[in-house]
């Protein structure tokens, strides 16, 4: 998923000149994840620039690039680094379209390692996504598959509204068929998909927590249990139509992701799946979150992640009998 | 004395410094005068060009006046509230005054005095305060930023923009505006940082005014004075009499002209003073008393310029009356503007909020025309 991440902004910098990555350490050192590798080298320290270490100030002044017409791709480095600019997030870049009526959209990719199960201390794992899909006017999207990392940052960078792009972490090294020769084709955002077809229950998940639930439903198969699994893949617009469609057919449904539950995604999908679901629902829709704590140390965050067992669990109390 | 210099820092077990560390030693330039640049009423003033001098005084003029018929828009419910720049002119017109056609202005919610001297329609620029859109104005179409309520957040925005400018080869200024209080945040810190590093062209202008709302200067900063903060991230510092518009406009003027030289920033702290309250809703009486009013008074901006042009012969009582006049005109067409019902439509709400509408977006909106169109009916 790295290098695809990588050769979206690589080819999207080629083809569009107003493209600029920014960041601390995007440029000698590649980012720390390496996801801008090589990019400082083919486009030059302008298009491809270290910053000074300050979110706010690395997304203030993308803002103000943006004002100009460029399309800054800024990268926070981790998930709880990024809290520095929220004012900035919140204040200007989810608002300026709306303050301007329209004048002055902000094409803004602001990329943001996500999420936990690498074994990262402290301020390196956080599930940030309530915040960003509780703001008006930002997009929010994650991607689960090298595909779509590279489909989903393309149409970001494309996008003329903000985008806050989570990169789950722990899914940087995943492998797969993707040819960074033949790039697949940019999915658009909003669209959600529906990773494995099922008739028993429907699984919504998105980013890190796909790969657990496709475990999961494959799990499910010795219980008797045939899962759907649906990817969001962009949380912000939600694409209500395909989650309804496959709830409906299936009758049971479970929200899993690693933020906390409550005042999480999930909570959102699981009140709109049971105003537009309720006489198809067979049992309540249930939730499979992390637990509502501060991320716990690396040794513990096992017990903390959504995992197949708990998915599991879930599932076997979808036999709703009162 | 550097730190390495520092006693016990080069004890005997080291006798070399670490490599590949030193600290600047050109850092003498950045600091500010001891005291606040002057030109009316001293020597300076004998090389002031009378045509701008002329103009100044007119955009003076015109500005308490535009002041003067804000507030009294308040007090007729015209406009949801008004943070006065009485006393402060002589900043919000030098800062409009420097700036070409193409150069950036990054006003804060103060600032819109220096919006309008720089050619924005009154009422469009009141919109945010009158309450009808946000911001009423195209910031590309006028190079002006919508104005800023959220304190020092603008300033990285002009760090971004002069540097993209300067990155596509255009030559373009930015000037941001920042009250004390601002400094203390830390975006005011990161822009300054930002710019610094970049060598952005662009002008940093605090208008320190005295107060942060209730707060005064002592309890804001240690500082010895605004414009030293400069330093620290290697801008050079300039301290300005905030109420000589002469003066503002010569050191504004100046930093404009070495921003668009690639000299990189400036930080200017004009000293000046809020003649007013913060806003209308605020009580100024509980945190500072007449007597230093007063004598702020005796320092005012459009008095300062008036004795000095009369003085040499090149404002007369004709030129007087003819300002004022003007300036009676403007705030007539204002008054006109303002009276007028600003049209809004219900269905802005959900126009801008995306480039395409969300489905949950579209939904709420057909709700709100329901209830619109059932309103209509009733």
């Amino acid at each position: 998923m790295a290098q695809a991440l990588t050769r979206a902004m690589r080819d999207a910098m080629a083809e569009d000149p107003t493209v600029h990555v920014m960041g601390e350490d995007v440029g000698t050192l590649g980012g720390v994840f390496r996801i801008t590798d090589g990019l400082a080298k083919e486009f030059g320290e302008d298009r491809c620039t270290d910053t000074p270490l300050a979110e706010a100030g690395i997304l203030g002044t993308a803002v103000g690039m943006a004002m100009y017409g460029l399309r800054p791709v800024v990268e926070m480095q981790f998930d709880a680094f990024a809290y520095p600019a929220f004012e900035q997030l919140i204040s200007h870049v989810a608002k300026m379209r709306n303050r301007t009526r329209g004048a002055m959209p902000l094409p803004i990719t602001i990329r943001v390692p996500y999420g936990g199960g690498i074994g990262g201390v402290e301020h390196h794992c956080d599930s940030s996504e309530a915040y960003y899909v509780a703001t008006p006017g930002l997009t929010v999207v994650t991607p689960a598959t090298v595909e779509d990392a590279y489909g989903l940052l393309r149409a970001s960078i494309a996008s003329d509204d903000p985008v806050v792009f989570l990169e789950p972490k722990r899914l940087y090294w995943s492998k797969a068929d993707w040819s960074p020769e033949a790039p697949a084709t940019v999915p658009g955002i909003g669209k959600a998909l529906v990773r494995r077809t099922g008739t028993s229950a429907t699984l919504i998940t998105y980013g890190p927590s796909l790969p657990v639930c496709l475990e999961a439903a494959e799990a499910a198969r010795e219980e008797g249990w045939d899962l759907e699994v649906v990817d969001l893949r962009s949380l912000v617009p939600f694409d209500e139509e395909t989650v309804v469609e496959s709830v409906r057919r299936t009758g049971r449904a479970v929200v899993v992701h690693e933020a906390g539950g409550f005042g999480g995604p999930g909570a959102e999908i699981a009140a709109r799946v049971t105003e537009r679901c309720f006489h198809h629902l067979e049992a309540p829709v249930l939730r499979v979150t992390g637990f509502d704590i501060p991320y716990p140390p690396p040794m513990l965050e096992k017990h903390h992640l959504p995992g197949v067992e708990r998915i599991l669990d879930a599932v076997a109390r979808l036999q709703w009998e009162n | 004395m550097t730190v390495q210099e520092l006693p016990g820092a080069g004890a005997s077990h080291r006798s070399t410094p670490p490599p590949a560390w030193r600290p600047r030693t050109d850092a003498a330039p950045l600091l500010p005068d001891a005291e606040p640049y002057r030109v009316l009423g001293t020597e300076a003033a004998d090389r002031l060009d009378p045509a701008l001098m002329l103009r100044c005084y007119a955009e003076l003029v015109r500005g308490r006046r535009y002041n003067a018929q804000a507030t009294a828009l308040t007090k007729q419910g015209r406009l949801a509230v008004y943070p006065s720049t009485v006393g402060q002119e002589a900043c919000e017109i030098a800062a409009a005054m420097v700036l070409e056609e193409q150069d950036w202005l990054f006003p804060s919610y103060r600032d819109t005095l220096a919006a309008v001297a720089r050619g924005l329609d009154p009422v469009q620029a009141l919109t945010l305060l009158r309450g009808d859109w946000h911001t009423g104005y195209d910031p590309r179409e006028h190079r002006i930023a919508p104005l800023s309520t959220p304190l020092a957040t603008q300033l990285p925005h002009a760090v971004g923009l002069a540097h993209a400018a300067r990155l596509r080869g255009d030559d373009v200024v930015a000037l941001a505006m920042v009250g004390d209080g601002g400094t203390s945040e830390g975006d005011f810190h990161e822009a300054l940082n930002f710019a610094a590093v970049w060598q952005a062209p662009v002008v940093f202008l605090v208008q320190n005014n005295g107060f942060a709302i209730s707060v005064p200067l002592a309890k804001q900063t240690a500082a010895p004075t605004l414009a030293h903060k400069g330093v620290g991230y290697g801008i050079p510092g300039r301290l300005v009499d905030g109420n000589d518009i002469a003066a503002m406009h010569e050191v504004l003027a100046e930093a404009v002209r070495r921003a668009r030289a690639g000299g990189g920033p400036t930080l200017i702290e004009a000293v000046t003073y809020r003649m007013e309250a913060h806003t209308n809703a605020d009580d100024a009486t509980r945190y500072r008393g007449d007597a230093e009013v007063e004598a702020w008074k005796a320092h005012d901006p459009i008095d300062l310029l008036e004795r000095e042009l009369t003085a040499r012969g090149i404002l007369d009582e004709a030129g007087i009356t003819a300002a004022r006049d003007e300036a009676e005109a403007m705030a007539a067409s204002l008054r006109d503007g303002m009276n007028a019902d600003p049209v809004v439509d219900p269905m802005d709400l959900f126009a801008h909020v995306y480039a395409e509408q969300t489905g949950r977006l579209r939904e709420q909106a057909e709700m709100l025309r329901a209830e619109l169109e059932a309103e209509d009916q009733a």
